[in-house]
Order: C-alpha cells, then structure tokens, then sequence
C-alpha cells in the first residue's frame, strides 16, 4: 500500500501557543483515518496546513510520496487534497452548479460551459450515489445536502484525498448514517479520507486507523478495530471523558415559567412553532431538543421578548410578560445565554468593565437616579465574574475580542447568572468551546440549579442535554412532539424523534 | 394575468392613471415622445451609476462614493473633451471615476475602512479635487470660475430607428401613431418613439452596457468569481479565487461606471461641467440599484423610473401639476388597501393625504418651481418606501474580510 | 501602558496631516509654485489676532454640527442630512424670531428651541423611514436634503418674503430685532481692535459636554454605543432598536439645530439664500477626523478653519486657495485609514497581551 500523505516534524506556533509541535503522521491510501482530539488540540491547525490555508514552521509534507510546498488551498487541491470545512463555505445567492464550479476556470470573460459542468457533475452524483439538482439554490437545500454540495465540489477537483472537519456536528444521528455509507462508498473506489472529530463512537464506527492529538501534541496511531473507546478517551484528554454527571432533582413547587399555547409565525407568514405549552419549575432544567431551524430558537428569542408572537401567553413566575419590553423582562429576572456569544452576547470592541453592563443597562444596578452609569459598579463586578467563573484575560480593561472563545463564554454565562435572575434561558452555552470552560459552565448551571434557578436549556449536544437536564422537550417543525426523562433517553431516541421518525 | 396584474398592481395602476391624466391637455406632456427621449437620456446617468453600484456590492463592497466617482467623471469628462473631443471626454471620465474607485478599494480592501465612512470621505475628496482642478486647468480661459468649464463643442453623432420612428428620411410609423391621438395607443407609440429617436451614440453604448453587464456577471467565468467574493470570500479565496483583486476590479469597474455616468451628464445634457451637477444622482444609482435588487435589468427599469420623474420637472411644471393627482389616486388605493388589512389609522391618514393632494391639484394650475426641481428626490424617498419585495442582496455586503482569516 | 494607546491613537491624526501636507506640496510643486512660500503665508495670514477670532466664530457652527454628525455616528447611524436639518431649523427660528417681541433672554431660548425643535422633526422623518419602510438613512436624508432646500426656497420666497415689484432684492427673512442677538465677548474679554468674538462658543463648550454627557456617561448613550458595536447585542440586551433610531435621528437633528444659532444670532440677523450652507457636509469631516470625540472634534474644526480661512490670502497672492480643499479631502481620507491602522494595532496588541496569560497557566 501506497501512503497518501507522510508529515514528519510539522511545528506551528501562534503567539503564546504552540499548536502543533512536531507532528509525524503517516496515512495510508484508500483508508479512512480518524483525527481525534479535544478543541484546542490542534487538529484545525493541523489540517489547515495540510490544506494550504497556514504555512507550517518547521517540517515537511510527503503526498503520494511527493514533497509539496503549499501556499494556498489552490496549491493544495492541484495535489488531490479536498476539504469540507464544518462551516459549509456555500453562498445561498448561488446554484449548486455554480457553487461546485466557482474557481474552475480562469477569471476569464468566456462563456461558462455550463452544460459541460452538469454532466460532469451528474456523472459523480451518479458514480457515489449521492443525488443533487444542480439548478437548485443554495437556500433552498438542507444541511445533508449542502454537505453533499461540499463534498462533490472537492471531488469535482479530483480530489484523492478528502478532509472533512466535524462533518457529523451539525447532522441528526439518521444523516450520520447516510454520510457514513456515502464515505465507504468513496473509501471502496480509492478515496482516502481524513476524519476529524471528537465523538469517539463515530470514529470507532467509521475509521480504519485512529490518531489522537492533545495539546498540539500527536498522542499515537492505533487501529481502530482493537481500541476501546475508554482508551481513547483517556488517550485524548489524559482522563476520564467527560459527560455532565447526573444528580438528584431538586426541583421546587414554585413556577420559574409557564408557557400557554404560544404560536409565532416566521417573517414570510410560516409557522415557527404553535401551541407550545410547558412550565419550569424553580429549580430545575428543562431542556429542548431539536434539529436546528425547527422553532427552538424562535421559542427562546420569542420569552426575551425578541420574536414577536401572535398568540398565547408567557409567565415569569406569576406575572404575565407577553406585553412587557425586552428590558421590562430583564428587570422582572429573565438572564439569558444566546446562542451566539459573539454578535449576540458581547460588544466585540469594549471591554469586559462595560460589557458586564449589557443587558442591565436600565436596571438600578447601573443606572443611578439621573440616568448616569456606575462605571465603578460596573469595573467591580467585573471582576466579581471574572473571578468566579476562572475568565483568563489580563484584566476588566481587555476587549472581549481579544478573549478565547472559551473565556468569552465564561463572561457571558457568568454575567447573566450574577445578575441573579429567576429564569435562566441558555441557548447552546458550551457550543465550540473547550473541556475546561465547557465542564466549569456545566458546573456553574448545576449550582445555579440548587440554588432555585430555573433553566431553559436549548442544546444541539445530546450528551449535555440528557446530562443537566430534569425533563427534556423534543421540537419538530415548530411543535413539542415528546417528553421524556433523560434518565431513560439516548441520543439515538432524541434523534428519531426530533426527525419526525418517531412520533 | 389576473395574478399578474394583483402582484405588480403598485407599478400596473400608476402606469394607467398616468395615461389617463395625460388625456387632459393640459398634461398631454406626460405621455409624449419627447418627454420619453428626455426621460431615457435622464435615465442613462442613473442607470449607469445603478450599475457601477451593482459591481461594487456584488462583490461586497458598498459604495456611497458613486456620487464622488460621479463628480470625476463630470470634471475630467468635460476636461478631455473639451481639448480633444466627445469618446475622449467618455473616457477620460471613465478613467476619473475608476481612479477614485481604485481608491475607495485601497481604502475599504486593504485598510477594510468601513465602507460608508471611506464613501463619505471619497465624496468629500472629489467635491475638493474637482474644484482644485478646475482652477488650475481653465486658469487661462477668459470664462475662468472655480465651478465651471468653458462650454464644450462637438456632437457624436444620433440615430434614429428607421420606418418605426423615422430615421433617415423615411415615414416615422410611432410618430403617426402617436399623432392619432387614441388613448394608449398614441401614448405607448410616443413612448417608444422617444426611446428609439435621436439617440447619441453615447446613450447607444451606454444601453448596450446592460445586456453585457448582465453577461458579464452571470455569464463568465470572472461573473462568477466576482459574485462568489461578495456571498462567501473565505470560501472563493479556498478555490482560488483572488478575493481582493475581485474586489479591487469590481470597486474599480464600479467608479468607471460612475464616471462614464458623469461624463454622459456633461457630454448629453449640459454641454459644460458645473459644480453640483451630479445632484445626488449617484445616490439615486444606488437608489434604483436597491430598487433592482442588484440585477441590471431591474436597475433599468428603476433608473426609467427616477429619469421620468427627472424628465417630467425639465420639460414641464404643468406635467408635474398632473403628478398631484396621480399621488392622490395612488394614495387612495393605499388607503383602501390598509383598510382591508384593517390598519384603520393608517387608512385614515392615507385617505386625509389623498383628499390633501386632490385640494391642492384643484385649487393650483402649477407647482411651484422649488418642489418641481426635487420630483425626482422625492419620487426615489417614496418608491424606496412603498418597494417592499424581497431583497436577495449579496450575503457579505458590507462585511470586512481580512486574507487568511477564518470566520 | 494605558498612556501609550492614547498616544497611538493621536499618531493617526498626526499622520494624516503630514501626508496632506505633503500631498499639497507635490501639487503646489506640479502648479509651479514654491510651497514651502506658501505655507509660510497661509500661517502668517493665519496667526493674526483678525484671523484667530474668524477661526474660532467659524469652528462653533462647524464643530456644532460634528456633534451632531457624531450622534449617529456612535450608534452606526449616517446622518448625511445635517445640512438641511440646521437649514431648516434656521429658516424657520429667524422667521418667528423676527415676528415676536419678547425680552432678550426669553427671545434667544425662543429661537434656539424652534431651531432644535424643527431640526429635530426634520430629521426623525428618516428615521422613521429607516424603522418603518426599511430606507437606509444614507439615501433618504440625501434625498432629504434635496427635498429640504426645496421646500426652503419656496417658504423663503413665498412665505417669509414680501415679493415686491420691480425689487431685485434676494428673498430674505426680516431682520431680528436686538433682543434676539447674542451679543460677542469682545466687551467682556477687554479684547479691542479686533472683529466680535461671538458669545455663541460658549454654547458650543456645553453643547460638547452635553454631548459626552449623553453618549458616555447616560444610560441611553450606553444603549446607543452598544448598538454601534453590535446591533444584535443590543437587541437582546433590551434594547429597542426601533425606537433608539428614531430617538438618535431626533438627537442628532436638535444638535443640528444649533449650528444655525451662531451665524443666525451673531452676525448675520436673518435668513437669506446666501446664509452659510456646507456646515452640514464640512461637519461630516470634522467628525471622521477628531473619531466623533468631544476634544478631538473641536481640534478638528479649528485646524480645519485655520485652513479655510488661511487659504483666504491665497488668491492675492495668485495661488489657487482651492488647495485647502485638496487638503482637507486628504485629511479626511488619510485619517480614516490611520485609524483603522491604528484600532488593528491596538486589537492586535490586546490579543496577544491575552494569549499570553492563557500560556502563562
């Protein structure tokens, strides 16, 4: 057997932190090789070398036994090598032709061939059997799809070798499958294919060989028929894996929220999500699980009082807030973790002193009596957050754009729960971050949770999920299809579930 | 066709209300040739600076300089054609408007300035060079001023469809029918006899830029690349398109629009670079572009728009006069429309506007000459205002994007 | 640590001058005339007691209507219309000023507030067209200024004018009475032989702590920041977004407002077509280059007035004194770029000051 790629000594070093440091790895031809490693591990950093997309510092590549020396992707997908990033890179404003020929040709002033383009094209989806229109826009596909765009994009370059970066993150457990019989399709006709993840059932189920990187260190190389997945896990962060523990309930009789019969239409008069109804307790989590794009997000920006609704009825604890003001609710005691800490829960480009002031702005915590802020308050409870939820930064002055996004999360969770609200919403907070920060937000949910905190969690991680929460809601097209008990769901019930298969 | 006529009732209605009111005599001036042969030669510049707008935003660049990138195209139009000739005087604006482009691309590429401030700042600096320039290149010219060029001679030349509108000495068909005088008829033939008469080759090349505009784009290999730059440059730069020339050309293809669109205003309507001249109609480019949702043939059409309206307060107040009547009616069906949607106080308040307009049309012969002058500044407020289609504007518009980054 | 951000962030505007300045040269070199002369007369004609006090009685309209710019600016809202918002709030206070008897401080606060007052409502009217119809307020308050100076004309002309036969005087306002002027510092200051101070700059001191005030220390100057940085943010924080730009359209229109109030109370008496227009557009400069601070506009519209009315003496001296043009229009861009330099330097510096106390543990 060939090796399709040999990287010996590869060093790479960003300010402060050495993200790869003299990685050998040796992947055979035809394989499917799984890289596994926690966030910050330097997988990424690996691959976007391999890629083009970074210059190593020190080392060599070897592909098909050729020395090659990239600087750009282009460099790189001349050599055969392909990535389909976890982002997908597709624009909506595209068509699925144009998407997977974009940069074929020169940038010339000659007619596009494109007649010539889909029958190439077709010719592929055929080959794999993975069905595509070619005419078809971009918005107008699911997320299987795109992916599927992504992948015949870098076939349609020829690729040997295919990089796909956490394809599996945003697919329910019933796309994972088809995925997975679309790469051992491409695995059987000679396609190499490098895996990167850290679900380690998945890599088990798919790879051939399995390389574990922790610490931009590479670990070992080991078969992946005879590991365990307990090695792995131990392997990969130097202990056991985690996954929030489950503890007693401790759940209280008083209402945190009482939801009636909401319904909310999207902009072009679809429904979001009708007659949703449910309560929380203090004291206790509720989760939602749901595809994205399925009203679990519209739900939670709809109680913020960010989503308008045409009808039913939102109680904070006894009062009625369907009327109230996004800040009116603020100040009755709702907190909430959005999603997107970036553009949704921080000001890039103010410092942390200030940004603990978000969302409290017009509360008597900082506001005095003629409308001035308390910056002094303020920079105090800064540090307060800071403190107690372990943000690394030099200090309250720093932007929070110069923060990891680890310790961004940490602000932002930490902030909204010392705000010390009733009803706490937390829309995917340890989504993209580390181990370290993501098992100290657990943590700091769970204690909120003892102290009488009612929580509104929206995960697309089942583990986390089925970890912390008390009770758990599956949303499908808008309506909460099913609850269950965590202590008896697994992320393969909630999946079939939240797919419509099972009802 | 019933659907047809429901989904695009906003431009079908005014369309027939026009025709209409053009029965009168009185505003017999809506509907002829020659207010239509002004309307497109008005409609150029606009469309011209539509499209210089659509290949800057295509490719994420947003571009409030137009107006200054318009202003150079006017100075340096006017300079090299009044020492050369006309097509040097095309290309020297050209040439002005695309340099500017070049540097709003520094600017908003390279140094990623927000674009709206480094717009601004380029409109200042054209408004400033343009004055410099002209005192230092008239300074000899017995006609020096720091705001105008001496007046510009030479013509290049018009066409005018033969048989249909009668060029070249043969029977004009549209002119016929357009002195028959039956309803419609005579008004769709004045129409298309103003578009197809003494058209300059200038208006000529300039119209041709749309189709080829449009094959450029959606067409070519370099349309595509330049389009993909605008919705998703991480992912272009990973295929290998080279995010920033794109975006450099396009800024650039945007200014020599802009200045081919300064340069027409000279060389077709004044005959002579005048501070101001511009008026805002770079602005009102961007207006139709947004109009056209970032097609060329949709900026067309919204450019026909605002140079009708442009049109209209040159060649006749009376003509405006019969606009007062046609905002009444318009606004009348908004009122009925609000009220069927059961918006009570907004149907009210069109309804006393309506009635407003229709005291005023009945108790004046003219508008005053200072409202007419902005007809066409407040037809593009109120089109803006009532345009409410869905935009597929380009994803990253706006967006700064830094080489190497990902996002 | 903290001094030396400061100090780079003032290397920006430093930068921008000395290129515009050198800019200036090469042209003044190309036109065939010796610049190194010209500067030197442009200072000397600068300095002098007569030109420092027009400098200073044109950087308060100027500097006024950089705050307003401002406004918007901080929330990431363009206004473009200043121009014809402090137009239209000039016109219509000179012609109730004009009309009513009243005593001298009464008289002022009048006018002052008719100006604020329709400055204000002129310009929520993009505002609303932003909240509402989804315009952005660059077109439409550059539509309205179009639409403005029309409707201007016409009540000057036909409204606030007694058109009399045969006259060719220009359309004009009649005269405020004494009552209605501020009267100059000159008497207070003991400064003689010189032209009148005007008391205005007193105004424009508070309107620039006004303006600190309200962006950097209020709640609602909180909100509008936040909305700047991120719109999103905001939102969710419980911001309303709708209403904050109304509100900012309104803010920034009653600071538009005062621009008008100076030249109007000061020297000129009355409206008339030839009352100073510009000050709208001039103030969009002044803002980009003093970074929409309260010190470093003032900065700003004073080096710009110097420019101006240095470059007054030009003409004698038969250099085209359109070169400040040239030079202010480098400035603008120039800075605008070094600031962007500078704010990457400072991100850059921050992140890797960051970093390093994530590899310190």
């Amino acid at each position: 057997m060939t090796l399709a790629i040999d990287l010996s000594n590869i060093s790479k070093s960003f300010p402060g932190v050495k993200a790869n440091d003299e990685i050998n790895l040796k992947i055979q031809e035809g394989t499917i090789h799984a890289i596994v490693g926690e966030n910050g591990a330097g997988k990424s950093t690996l691959m976007k070398i391999l890629y083009g997309m970074l210059k190593q510092d020190f080392g060599s590549i070897k592909i098909f036994d050729n020395e090659v020396n990239f600087s750009s992707p282009k460099d790189a997908i001349s050599e055969g090598i392909g990535m389909v990033h976890q982002h997908f890179m597709l624009a909506d404003n595209l068509s699925v032709l144009e998407s997977v020929i974009l940069g074929m040709d020169r940038a010339s002033l000659k007619v596009l061939n494109k007649s010539k383009y889909k029958d190439e094209i077709n010719e592929i989806t055929e080959k794999y059997s993975m069905p595509l229109n070619t005419q078809s826009m971009i918005d107008e596909l699911g997320v299987g799809e795109k992916q599927r765009v992504e992948i015949i994009k870098v076939l349609f370059r020829g690729a040997k070798i295919l990089i796909l970066d956490e394809p599996t993150a945003v697919l329910v457990p019933q796309e994972v499958s088809e995925l997975f019989n679309n790469l051992k399709n491409l695995k059987d006709s000679g396609v190499t294919i490098i895996f990167i993840s850290h679900k380690l059932d998945e890599v088990l189920e798919i790879a051939d060989e399995i390389s574990v990187m922790r610490g931009g260190k590479h670990i070992d190389t080991v078969d992946a028929s005879t590991v365990s997945k307990t090695d792995l896990a131990e392997m990969m962060i130097g202990q056991n894996l985690p996954t929030p523990p489950k503890r007693e309930k401790n759940s209280k009789q008083d209402k945190a929220l009482t939801i009636k019969n909401l319904t909310a239409e999207t902009e072009n008069g679809r429904s979001a999500f009708k007659n949703i109804n449910f309560s929380i307790n203090q004291g206790e989590v509720v989760g939602i699980a749901g595809v994205e794009g399925n009203g679990q997000r519209e739900l939670a920006e709809s109680i913020l009082g960010v989503y308008p609704i045409e009808s039913g009825e939102i109680i904070l604890g006894e009062t009625t807030i369907n009327d109230l003001s996004t800040r009116d609710r603020r100040e009755s005691g709702l907190s909430f973790i959005p999603e997107d800490r970036q553009s949704q829960g921080l000001l890039m480009d103010v410092s942390l002193s200030e940004n603990v002031i978000l969302g409290k702005q017009s509360s008597t915590k900082y506001k005095s009596r003629y409308s001035n802020i308390k910056f002094n308050e303020a920079s105090k409870n800064s540090n307060i957050v800071i403190e107690n939820f372990d943000v690394r930064t030099p200090g309250n002055n720093t932007l929070a754009l110069a923060l990891s996004g680890g310790n961004q999360q940490k602000f932002v969770v930490g902030r909204e729960i010392e705000n010390k609200p009733s009803l706490l919403i937390a829309s995917q907070p340890t989504r993209g971050i580390d181990i370290g920060a993501q098992s100290l937000i657990w943590n700091k949910l769970r204690d909120a949770r003892d102290d009488g905190l009612g929580v509104l969690l929206i995960s697309a991680d089942l583990d986390e999920l089925i970890g912390l929460s008390d009770r758990i809601y599956v949303i499908y097209e808008g309506s909460f299809v099913k609850e269950l008990d965590p202590e008896n769901a697994t992320p393969e019930i909630l999946g079939s579930y939240m797919t419509g298969l099972k009802t | 066709m019933i659907n047809f006529v429901k989904k695009h009732y906003l431009i079908i209605l005014p369309i027939v209300f026009i025709v209409l009111i053009a029965q009168m005599d009185k505003y017999d001036q809506l509907t002829t040739s020659g207010t239509f042969g002004a309307a497109i030669r008005l409609a150029i510049p606009i469309c011209l600076a539509g499209l210089g707008g659509m290949f800057s935003e295509r490719t994420g660049i947003v571009n409030i300089g137009l107006e200054g990138m318009m202003i150079m195209g006017t100075w340096f139009g006017a300079w090299a054609a009044w020492l050369y000739g006309p097509w040097y005087g095309i290309l020297a604006g050209i040439l002005g408007g695309a340099l500017f482009g070049l540097i709003h691309a520094v600017g908003t590429v390279t140094f990623q300035v927000d674009h709206i401030v480094s717009g601004v700042a380029i409109n200042i600096l054209a408004a400033g060079v343009a004055r410099f320039l002209n005192v230092v290149a008239y300074a000899d010219q017995p006609t020096q001023s720091s705001t105008q060029s001496p007046r510009i001679d030479g013509d290049v030349g018009d066409f005018t469809l033969p048989y249909l509108s009668g060029g070249a000495d043969t029977p004009s068909l549209f002119g016929y029918l357009q002195d028959l005088n039956y309803p419609f008829i005579s008004d769709i033939a004045g129409l298309l006899l103003g578009a197809t008469s003494n058209l300059s080759y200038i208006s000529i090349f300039a119209l041709v830029l749309i189709p080829v505009a449009a094959w450029v784009l959606w067409s070519t290999p370099f349309g595509l690349q330049m389009r993909s730059v605008g919705e998703l440059p991480t992912g272009s730069e990973s295929l290998g398109v080279n995010v920033y020339l794109m975006k450099y050309i396009g800024v650039m293809i945007s200014g020599g629009f802009a200045g081919l669109a300064g340069a027409y205003l000279v060389l077709e309507s004044s005959g002579i670079y005048r501070e101001g001249q511009t008026a805002g109609r770079g602005f009102i480019g961007l207006a139709s572009m947004i109009f056209g949702n970032y097609r060329p043939f949709g900026i067309f059409m919204g450019s026909g728009l605002f140079g009708y309206a442009d049109a209209l307060q040159l060649r006749s107040d009376d003509a405006v006069h019969g606009l007062l009547i046609l905002i009444s009616l318009i606004l009348f069906i908004f009122a009925i429309k609000q009220l069927i949607e059961k918006k009570y106080i907004n149907s009210s308040i069109s309804i006393a506007l309506s009635i407003g307009f229709l005291i005023w049309f009945l108790n004046s012969e003219t508008v005053p000459s200072e409202f007419v002058y902005f007809t066409p500044h407040l037809t593009t407020l109120i089109v803006l205002s009532s345009a409410s289609q869905k935009l597929r504007m380009p994803q990253k518009v706006g967006q700064p994007y830094r080489k190497g980054e990902l996002s | 640590m903290k001094l030396s951000l400061k100090l780079t962030t003032l290397l920006a505007p430093v930068f921008a001058i000395i290129v515009a300045f050198g800019l200036s040269t090469i042209m003044l070199y190309l036109i065939g005339e010796d610049p190194i002369e010209t500067f030197k007369i442009m200072y000397d004609y600068g300095k002098t007691g007569k030109s420092i006090v027009s400098i200073l009685n044109r950087s308060v309209p100027l500097y006024i209507s950089a705050v307003a710019v401002a406004v918007g600016f901080k929330m990431g809202l363009f206004n473009i219309g200043v121009e014809s918002q402090y137009l239209m709030g000039a016109l219509l206070s000179a012609a109730l000023g004009a009309a009513v008897a009243l005593p001298s401080f009464l008289h002022i606060t009048l006018i002052i507030f008719v100006a604020v007052i329709s400055s204000a409502f002129w310009a929520a009217i993009a505002g609303y067209l932003k909240v509402k119809k989804g315009v952005h307020e660059v077109i439409s308050t550059i539509m309205l200024n179009y639409i403005g100076t029309g409707i201007i004309a016409y009540l000057l002309a036909n409204i606030f004018f007694e058109k009399v036969e045969l006259s060719t005087t220009a359309p004009q306002t009649d005269l405020l009475p004494e009552t209605a002027r501020i009267p100059s510092l000159n008497a207070f200051l003991g400064i003689e032989d010189l032209p009148n101070l005007h008391g205005f700059i007193i105004g424009a001191v508070f309107i620039g702590l006004l303006y600190y005030w309200i962006v950097w220390k209020t709640s609602l100057g909180f909100d509008l920041r936040a909305t700047g940085s991120s719109p999103m943010a905001a939102k969710f924080s419980g911001a309303n977004p709708a209403r904050l730009t109304i509100l900012a359209m309104m803010i920034s229109g009653a600071f538009a407002g005062f621009v008008g109030i100076a030249p109007l109370t000061g020297y000129f008496f009355k409206y008339t077509t030839d009352f100073p227009s510009g000050l709208g557009f001039a103030g969009i400069t002044v803002a980009l280059l003093g970074r929409n601070h309260p010190v470093g506009m003032a900065l700003g519209a004073i080096l710009l007035s110097f420019l101006e009315r240095s470059a007054q003496i030009l003409d004698l001296k038969d250099v085209p004194k359109e070169i400040e043009k040239i030079m202010q229009a480098v400035i603008v861009l120039t800075v605008v770029v070094a600031y962007e330099v500078v704010k990457r330097y400072v991100t850059n510096r921050q992140i890797k000051e960051a970093s390093k106390v994530v590899a310190d543990d």
